[in-house]
């Protein structure tokens, strides 16, 4: 139910980000998702790939610094107010979001947002107690 | 105006009797009372009665800077502890600092020593001296301030910092002197455009830098920036504090305080004396110190010495201001940093392992921009940019304590820093002065 | 026993009627010096003093009129020196309301002077040329450290002039020198105390015996706090730049309130409101004449703390009477870890910045036992970027400035709009969450 998530540390510098891209395109890895969190002088990218352990074992062949992160996919259907069930839901149940990103993927209609949340146990059973999807993997 | 004629203007040969009669009594009294000496001195087979010209200094030991930590904090104290009225601690290579203790007699002397200096640089009891070095253990802030108070000048005892506070009392007291590092003075000049302060319109006629090298070429631009004339100090904790040696306005070396502060040049590889205008480094005996006297102090600084007849009639000894060191030493905002301190910090820190590069540079603020690059371990790197910030923080924070100057901290990914040969390049200077 | 603690014993003993003489003596010299200086000539001869012949009696100090920390600002730079400028040989500045300071010179005898009140303080402490003296309280134009330094010299104490902060450092040197004495401010020692265990010291490695406390209100508990955590003795002290600085008066041994030195100062206690004075023994404003400096005359200064007169003989004999422990303020001032600070400048820097204007808070609450200032700001439209950098350096120059005009490291912490609450009539700005101190 948990998706691994990839996180990578990186420089604020030309070229860094290109870099990861060219390893996993070398290394024919299929994103799913990616996302940047920067602060002043670096970033944290965080990606979701098909083979994510392939993607973390390439990565740390070429020296990054990554590492593995679970986080919740949930399929919603794409129409206004669907994300904001889910949040609401969250709410109401006291599951505490750290970040939220949505993915590449829209197929069946559906859309695929990724949530890092500080409890994730606690945070797929109220997904699963309301009836809602989370993927285990792409 | 010469504060001391009497001592600065003197005949060579009648220096000479002084200061060998001096060096004779400091010898035997730190032989007499200093274990630690004693056994320096009996390991080459040396006694005080040797001593019999001045040429003959050259059969003491050296003392170095970790003999001086060693001892620390009490064991080169050659008088009475009750007799101590102050100390000043400098930082050690290694944590441990290096301590100098003054006497009442100490401080009157280092008060004479300074006002020469603010003399040498046309100072006079008219003055009014802002004095930008930072006071506390730092010896650069108080030493300058016993000075301008012997000499009777109005002190405006600001330390350093606070750089519109600084502008601010120039113009408002017209100050006419300013004592502070040289890269400070030029990022206050800096500070003054965005105030609309122009230097032409206060009233400083000489500033009196040091505590960090600089050169001629930093020395035009602040005389055109700061509208003064600019001269080089020298001083360290371990031999007094700044009033070493100064220019004076022939600016054409500094004066060293030789009836106080024996100078010799060695060969910093044999240790050998080199004769007089040789390159080599600069040793110390302070030959009318009480409280931590110091025997043959090898300051790691390389310069030459020489004599001249100085247009200002001085007759003591002359330095070239400083050419470099013969240690890894840097001098970040007129501190002194020895890159095994970091090291030390970042051993200290659970999170991190020492793989760190220094990064100095003068940017447009034309202060000391130090930056620490520390490798990123896996060990640490979290998902969350919160928890690396903090990281960042705690480095900051603990560097700051070690080093008392704030760096900025850059975390970096790992095997970024270029290794030669696998050893890591640890400091990149790209400071040029 | 306190025989031995006395400077000057003669001047400490003075019976009162000839201490009152020689107030009335230095009280016309410096009514003389003040007559030279712009400011006073003017004030003064608007209430008909024209010589310091005018002045025959103690009691006739009360035709001055007061002298505000505004009247100080307004003096800036020179409209308070009485002498000639090449015979000022130092100044020292703190902070006015704005960003003004107050300037104090000092001639050499002045200076000298202020190094005997505080010999004589130390003295009265106990402290001899034995001690070891720590002094932490901040060097440069502040007066806390440089005040104490000369006395504990003349005296012939070691002294360590370690400055504020660095608390590892302090540590250190108060374990390598074996300090028996410290002077720093009551909410830094707590600090101290705090970090010792987990710094890797214990009492055991000190040698410390006394305290001298200051520069920041505090109450008994707190004295006794420190008391019993060094097991030490903690005296309180007063002073303030205008006045010279440390040594306006200090606690002797016996610790029951702090002894002012009337030889060097004349005391009166005002009511806050009518201005008229108030019974001896009663709480009211300080208000103070400093009788040992020609440089800076100022007279009947308006403090703006509120204590009051002991007017009991002190069992150690010294006849200079004593006051309370400072019970408060009249005004807005804040004191941050020892430094003063009004909210008027951290204002002043805040309305500088582009796009806050008036959406902002400052609060000052314990962090551990230090004091914090916190400036809360909201973040309107007008001022967010994308750029996590624009936001971060937005937040650096506040600092930055702040630090500038009131030498204090501040946090600031951007909010989105609508944190802070919608103000009506005069806004609150200030939040002290410190509890009272007084």
């Amino acid at each position: 139910m948990k998706v691994k998530q990839i996180s990578v540390f990186l420089e604020n510098k030309n070229g860094r980000l290109s870099e990861v891209t060219r390893i996993l395109s070398e290394g024919e890895i299929s994103l799913r998702a990616m996302t940047i969190a920067d602060t002043a002088d670096f970033g944290i990218l965080r990606i979701i790939a098909e083979q994510p352990d392939k993607c973390l074992e390439l990565l740390k062949q070429h020296n990054f610094t990554a590492r593995v992160t679970e986080v919740i996919g949930v399929r919603l259907d794409d129409k206004p107010g669907a994300l904001h069930e889910v949040m609401q839901i969250f709410e109401d149940n006291k599951v505490n979001i750290e970040y939220l990103y949505s993915t590449l993927m829209l197929s069946d209609d559906k859309v695929v947002i990724m949530f890092k949340v500080e409890d994730i146990d606690h945070g797929l059973d109220i997904i699963m107690q309301n009836g809602m999807e989370a993927i285990t993997a792409f | 105006m010469i504060w001391n004629k009497q001592a600065e203007c003197e005949n060579r040969d009648d220096r000479k009797v002084k200061q060998l009669y001096n060096l004779k009594k400091l010898v035997r009294h730190v032989y007499e009372t200093i274990p630690f000496y004693k056994k320096k001195f009996d390991d080459l087979g040396v006694k005080p009665d040797d001593i019999k010209t001045l040429a003959d200094i050259s059969k003491l030991p050296f003392t170095t800077k970790d003999e001086l930590r060693e001892t620390y904090p009490y064991g080169l104290l050659a008088c009475d502890k009750k007799d101590v009225v102050e100390i000043h601690t400098s930082s050690g290579t290694t944590g441990t600092p290096v301590l100098g203790a003054y006497t009442s007699n100490d401080i009157k002397m280092w008060g004479e020593v300074m006002a020469r200096c603010l003399c040498m640089a046309g100072g006079t009891p008219d003055d009014v001296v802002q004095n930008g070095y930072g006071y506390g253990m730092f010896t650069g802030g108080l030493g300058v301030h016993y000075g301008s108070h012997t000499l009777g000048c109005n002190t405006i005892p600001i330390s350093s910092g606070n750089t519109k506070r600084q502008l601010m009392m120039m113009r408002d007291f017209k100050s006419t002197m300013l004592t502070c590092t040289p890269s400070y003075s030029l990022y206050m000049a800096e500070q003054a455009k965005e105030m609309g302060i122009d230097f032409k319109d206060l009233s400083l006629k000489a500033g009196i830098f040091g505590a960090e090298p600089w050169s001629d070429n930093m020395r035009k631009e602040i005389e055109e920036k700061l509208n003064l004339e600019a001269f080089d100090i020298y001083g360290l904790t371990e031999i007094v504090g700044p009033g070493v040696s100064n220019e004076c306005q022939a600016h054409n070396g500094l004066h060293v305080n030789e009836d106080h502060f024996y100078p010799e040049i060695i060969d910093p590889k044999t240790g050998e004396v080199l004769p007089e205008g040789e390159k080599g480094e600069l040793v110390f005996t302070t030959i009318t110190r009480e409280g931590t006297p110091i025997i043959r102090y090898r300051t790691r600084d390389i310069t030459w010495l020489w004599h001249d007849e100085c247009s200002c009639g001085r007759t003591t000894v002359k330095m070239h201001r400083l050419l470099g060191r013969t240690d890894d030493m840097l001098i970040l905002r007129g501190v002194n940093v020895f890159p095994s301190q970091i090291e030390n910090v970042l051993m200290r820190i659970e999170e991190t392992e020492p793989h760190y590069q220094i990064v100095v540079d003068r940017g447009d603020s034309h202060l000391d921009e130090v930056e620490l690059h520390v490798e990123v371990e896996p060990n640490f790197f979290t998902d969350e940019t919160k928890s690396l910030e903090k990281i960042k923080a705690k480095i900051g924070a603990e560097i700051k304590q070690e080093l008392g100057i704030s760096v900025i901290i850059k975390l970096v990914e790992p095997k970024s820093i270029a290794r030669s040969e696998g050893k890591a390049k640890r400091v990149i200077d790209k400071r040029t002065l | 026993m306190i025989g031995d603690l006395y400077a000057d014993e003669e001047l400490e003993r003075l019976d009162r009627d000839a201490l009152r003489a020689l107030q009335l003596l230095r009280l016309k010299k410096t009514v003389e010096a003040a007559l030279l200086t712009p400011f006073y000539s003017k004030r003064l001869k608007g209430v008909g003093i024209t010589s310091a012949e005018d002045i025959r009696t103690l009691d006739d100090v009360r035709k001055i009129p007061y002298t505000t920390k505004d009247d100080l600002r307004e003096a800036y730079p020179y409209g308070l020196l009485s002498v000639d400028r090449s015979e000022i040989v130092r100044m020292h500045a703190s902070s006015g309301t704005t960003g003004t300071p107050t300037v104090i010179y000092h001639t050499q005898k002045d200076l000298d002077q202020w190094t005997n009140m505080t010999v004589r303080s130390l003295r009265a402490t106990g402290c001899t040329k034995e001690d070891v003296f720590q002094n932490m309280m901040t060097y440069g134009l502040f007066t806390g450290g440089i005040g104490l330094h000369y006395g504990a010299e003349r005296l012939g104490m070691l002294v360590i002039p370690a400055s504020s902060g660095n608390t590892t450092r302090q540590f250190n040197m108060m374990k390598d020198f074996q300090t028996t004495t410290v002077h720093a401010t009551p909410s830094y020692m707590l600090h101290l105390y705090s970090r010792m265990e987990e710094m890797g010291y214990s009492l055991k490695d000190f040698n410390l015996k006394r305290a001298l406390i200051g520069a920041e209100p505090h109450s008994e508990e707190v004295r006794q706090k420190i008391e019993e955590l060094f097991d030490i003795d903690a005296y309180n002290s007063y002073g303030l730049s205008e006045m010279n600085g440390p040594s306006v008066a200090f606690e002797c041994t016996q610790k029951k309130g702090m002894h002012l030195w009337e030889d060097a100062y004349l005391v009166e206690t005002i009511d806050r409101s009518s201005l008229e004075p108030v019974e001896e023994g009663e709480m009211g404003e300080l208000v103070l004449t400093i009788l040992i400096r020609t440089g800076t005359p100022i007279l009947r200064y308006r403090t703006k703390d509120l204590a009051a007169i002991i007017p009991e003989p002190c069992s150690c004999g010294r006849t200079s009477r004593r006051i309370t422990r400072i019970k408060g303020r009249t005004d807005d001032m804040l004191i941050i870890n020892g430094v003063n600070v009004f909210p008027s400048q951290i204002e002043e820097v805040i309305m500088k910045m582009p796009g806050i204007g008036t959406n902002y808070l400052i609060k000052v609450r314990k962090e551990g036992t230090l004091d914090k200032l916190t400036i809360h700001t909201e973040v309107g439209a007008e001022l967010f970027t994308d750029n996590a950098q624009d936001l971060h350096n937005l937040r650096r120059r506040i600092v930055e400035e702040l630090s500038a005009s009131i030498t204090i490291k501040a946090a600031v912490e951007l909010h989105e709009p609508g944190f802070l609450p919608v103000q009506q009539g005069k806004a609150i700005r200030v939040v002290d969450e410190r509890g009272s101190v007084f």
